[in-house]
C-alpha cells in the first residue's frame, strides 16, 4: 500500500478516536468521579486525573446518595413511566400508522397532516391547557372514581402516548413495505388486525427500535417540566425532578456524580440493547435520530 | 366448480373510467388468459375479481353466487401475485399454510395439505428454508403452494412469470399447464406477453384501453383476428398491418397479412423490396424488408434460407391467408 495512503487511514482512525474520546469524556469524567470522595474529585479536576480511576477509590458516594434520597423509588417511578408509555406509543402508533397506509377512509391524509402539524407545537404553549384538561378528567382506578389525574403515573403516562414523530416514522416505514404482502394476507384470509400482527409487526423490528430508542430517550430525559406541573407528592417523581431535589438537598459532587450515573444506565443499557436495529434503520430510512 | 360471470363491471380511478361495463364469463375448469398491453386493465379486472379492489358498478359472480361485495377471502379464490408475496419472515411451510393456520385448521390437517402441496410442486427439501434462501423460480412454487392449500374454486394469477428468466419462464409455463390439467380448477390468467397467452390458454381475452376486443382460442384468434388490435397483438412477429393504396385494391380499409404468410424469393414476386435487416434464429429468419409502395414488411422464412441485409427480394402474399378490415373491424 502506497505510503500517502496508509498516512491518510492512519489520519481518519486519530480523527475518529479524537472525536469518540470528545463523546465518551464527560461519562467517564462522570463515573470516575462518582468514586472518588469529594476533595480529590475537586484536586484532580484540573487535570487529567479527573478521567482516571485513580487514588481513593469508593463506593461510598453511592450509599450516601441512597441514603440521602429516595432514589430507588426515583429509578422506579421513571423506568415504570417511560416503559409504560413506550409500550403504548408502540401498540397505538403503529396501529394508528397502520390504519393511515393500508386502509381507506375519507379525511385519512388530512387527519396524518394534522397530526404532522402538531410537530410545530413546542410543550410550553399547550402546558397549561393540557393541565387543565387532565386537571378535569375523570379516573377509575384501585381507589375509586375520581375527577383529575394529578399525582398519579397515568398523569405522566396518557398524554405522552401518541406523538406525530413516532406516527410519522411508522408510516414512513409501513408505506416502503410491499403492499402485495397485506393483499396475498388478505386473500389468505386475515381480517386487519392479523394483517398488522402477522405480517406487519414481524416484518417492522427495525422502526420497532428506532421508535423505541427515540421514544425512550425523550421520555427518560425529558420529564421534567410536565411531572413538575403536575406531580406534588414525591411517591410519583420520576428521576429528572429527582435530581432537582437531590441538588437542592446538596452539593456534594462525588454523591451528585454517582445519581448521574444511576440515572444514565438505563438509558446507555437500552441503547445499547437496541443499537444495531437502530443504526440500520437510521441507515435505511435517512431519518436522523 | 370455479365458473365466473362478469356483468357490466366498471370501475373509476378518481373520475377516470379503467373498465368499461365488462361482460365476460369464464367456464368452470377453463384456463383464461387476460392479455393486452400495459395499463389496459387486466391487472384491475383479476384485482377486481379477488376483491382487491372494490366495482364502480356492476356485479361479479362465481358459481351464480354474487361476491361482488364480499371480502377477497370469501370468495374461493387464490391469488399469486407477481412479486410472489411471500411473508419473508416465515418458513416455507408456514406460508404455504398461512391460509389454513388463519382458518384455524387442526395442525395435522395443516401438516399433510402443506405436504401434499409440496409434493405437488417440488417443494418437499425446502419447506424449513426461508423465502430468501429460494431461487426465483422456488419462489414461484411456493407462492403456487400457497394457492393449491387453499382449495379454491378459482385460481388467479397476476404477471407470475415475468420475474424469471426466459428458460425458467418456459419451464414455468409448462409446468403451469400441467398443474391446471391435474387440478382441474379454473385458472384465469394476466399477461402482455402474448406467447404466455398463446401457449398457456384454452381462452384468451384481449384486452385494450379497458374494453374487450375479442375472446376465443388462441388459435381462433390468431388465425381469425376479429380488430385491427387483436390482429397487431397476437402473433410474434406481429402481423404486417397496411393501410392506403394495398387496402383499396383489397376492398378494405387495413389490410393484414403475417410475416409467416408472406413467401420470399429473390427472382420473383408480387412487391419488389431491399432487404434492410435479417435475424437468422436457427429455426426460422425473419427478414426486415422496405418496399416502396407498401412501406416496411416484415417476412418469417425458413431457417435456411439465406440472404443478406441489401438484396432485393421478391415477396408475395399467400392470399388464402389475408386479413381485411373496416372501421377497425373484421370483414
Amino acid at each position: 500500500m502506497p505510503r500517502h495512503r496508509i498516512a491518510g487511514i492512519a489520519l481518519r482512525y486519530v480523527l475518529l478516536a479524537w472525536i469518540a474520546l470528545v463523546f465518551v469524556f464527560p461519562i467517564v469524567f462522570m463515573i470516575v468521579s462518582s468514586l472518588k470522595p469529594d476533595l480529590q474529585l475537586l484536586r484532580d479536576s484540573g487535570s487529567l486525573r479527573a478521567f482516571l480511576p485513580v487514588g481513593d477509590l469508593s463506593f461510598g458516594n453511592y450509599a450516601a446518595a441512597f441514603e440521602r434520597a429516595p432514589i430507588a423509588r426515583f429509578v422506579f417511578n421513571s423506568v415504570f413511566i417511560t416503559g409504560a408509555t413506550l409500550v403504548w406509543s408502540l401498540l397505538l402508533c403503529s396501529l394508528a400508522a397502520f390504519s393511515f397506509v393500508f386502509l381507506e377512509w375519507k379525511g385519512r391524509t388530512i387527519v396524518l397532516s394534522v397530526i404532522l402539524a402538531t410537530f410545530i407545537v413546542p410543550f410550553e404553549t399547550i402546558a397549561i391547557p393540557l393541565l387543565l384538561i387532565v386537571n378535569n378528567l375523570p379516573w377509575i382506578g384501585l381507589d375509586g372514581f375520581k375527577i383529575g389525574w394529578l399525582n398519579s403515573y397515568h398523569v405522566q403516562i396518557i398524554p405522552w402516548i401518541a406523538d406525530a414523530l413516532t406516527i410519522f416514522l411508522f408510516v414512513q416505514y409501513f408505506k416502503d413495505l410491499p403492499r402485495d404482502l397485506v393483499e396475498a394476507a388478505r386473500v389468505d384470509g386475515a381480517t386487519w388486525l392479523q394483517v398488522y400482527r402477522r405480517v406487519i409487526i414481524p416484518l417492522s423490528g427495525p422502526v420497532l427500535a428506532t421508535a423505541a430508542i427515540l421514544k425512550f430517550l425523550a421520555m427518560y430525559n425529558n420529564q421534567f417540566i410536565w411531572p413538575i406541573i403536575v406531580v406534588q407528592e414525591e411517591t410519583y417523581r420520576p428521576i429528572m425532578v429527582g435530581l432537582m431535589y437531590f441538588f437542592q438537598l446538596n452539593t456534594a459532587w462525588g454523591e451528585i456524580m454517582a445519581y448521574l450515573t444511576i440515572i444514565t444506565v438505563p438509558v446507555l443499557a437500552f441503547y445499547l440493547a437496541l443499537q444495531k436495529a437502530f443504526i440500520a434503520s437510521i441507515a435505511s430510512t435517512g431519518i436522523k435520530g | 366448480m370455479g365458473e365466473v360471470q362478469f356483468k357490466s363491471v366498471r370501475k373509476e380511478f378518481g373520475g377516470v373510467r379503467v373498465i368499461h361495463d365488462l361482460d365476460l364469463s369464464v367456464p368452470e375448469g377453463s384456463f383464461t388468459v387476460l392479455v393486452g398491453p400495459s395499463g389496459c386493465g387486466k391487472s384491475t379486472i383479476l384485482r377486481l375479481l379477488a376483491g382487491l379492489e372494490d366495482v364502480s358498478s356492476g356485479s361479479i359472480a362465481i358459481d351464480g353466487t354474487d361476491v361482488t361485495y364480499k371480502e377477497p377471502s370469501e370468495r374461493g379464490i387464490a391469488m399469486v401475485f407477481q412479486s410472489y408475496a411471500l411473508y419473508p419472515h416465515m418458513t416455507v411451510a408456514e406460508n404455504i399454510g398461512f391460509g389454513l393456520t388463519l382458518a384455524k385448521r387442526p395442525k395435522a390437517e395443516i401438516k399433510s395439505r402443506v405436504e401434499e402441496a409440496a409434493k405437488i410442486l417440488q417443494l418437499e427439501e425446502l419447506l424449513d428454508r426461508k423465502p430468501k434462501q429460494l431461487s426465483g423460480g422456488q419462489r414461484q412454487r411456493v407462492a403456487i403452494g400457497r394457492a393449491i392449500t387453499r382449495n379454491p374454486k378459482v385460481f388467479l394469477f397476476d404477471e407470475p412469470l415475468s420475474n424469471l428468466d426466459a428458460s425458467l419462464r418456459t419451464q414455468m409455463r409448462v409446468e403451469l399447464a400441467e398443474l391446471h390439467a391435474k387440478i382441474g380448477a379454473t385458472m384465469i390468467y394476466v399477461t402482455h406477453d402474448q406467447v404466455e397467452a398463446m401457449t398457456m390458454a384454452d381462452r384468451i381475452v384481449v384486452l385494450n384501453a379497458g374494453k374487450i376486443e375479442q375472446v376465443g382460442p388462441p388459435m381462433e384468434l390468431y388465425g381469425s383476428p376479429a380488430t385491427v388490435f387483436v390482429a397487431g397483438f397476437i402473433g410474434a412477429p406481429k402481423m404486417n398491418l397496411f393501410e392506403g393504396l394495398l387496402a383499396e385494391r383489397n376492398g378494405c380499409e387495413t389490410y393484414g397479412i403475417r410475416p409467416e404468410h408472406i413467401s420470399i424469393s429473390t427472382d420473383a414476386g408480387d412487391w419488389q423490396c431491399r432487404l434492410r435487416h435479417v435475424e437468422h434464429l436457427g429455426s426460422d429468419t425473419i427478414a426486415y424488408v422496405d418496399s416502396d409502395d407498401h412501406g416496411p414488411i416484415t417476412v418469417r422464412a425458413p431457417g435456411s434460407y439465406s440472404i443478406s441485409s441489401g438484396d432485393t427480394v421478391y415477396l408475395s402474399p399467400q392470399r388464402e391467408f389475408e386479413h381485411r378490415f373496416r372501421n377497425r373491424q373484421r370483414i
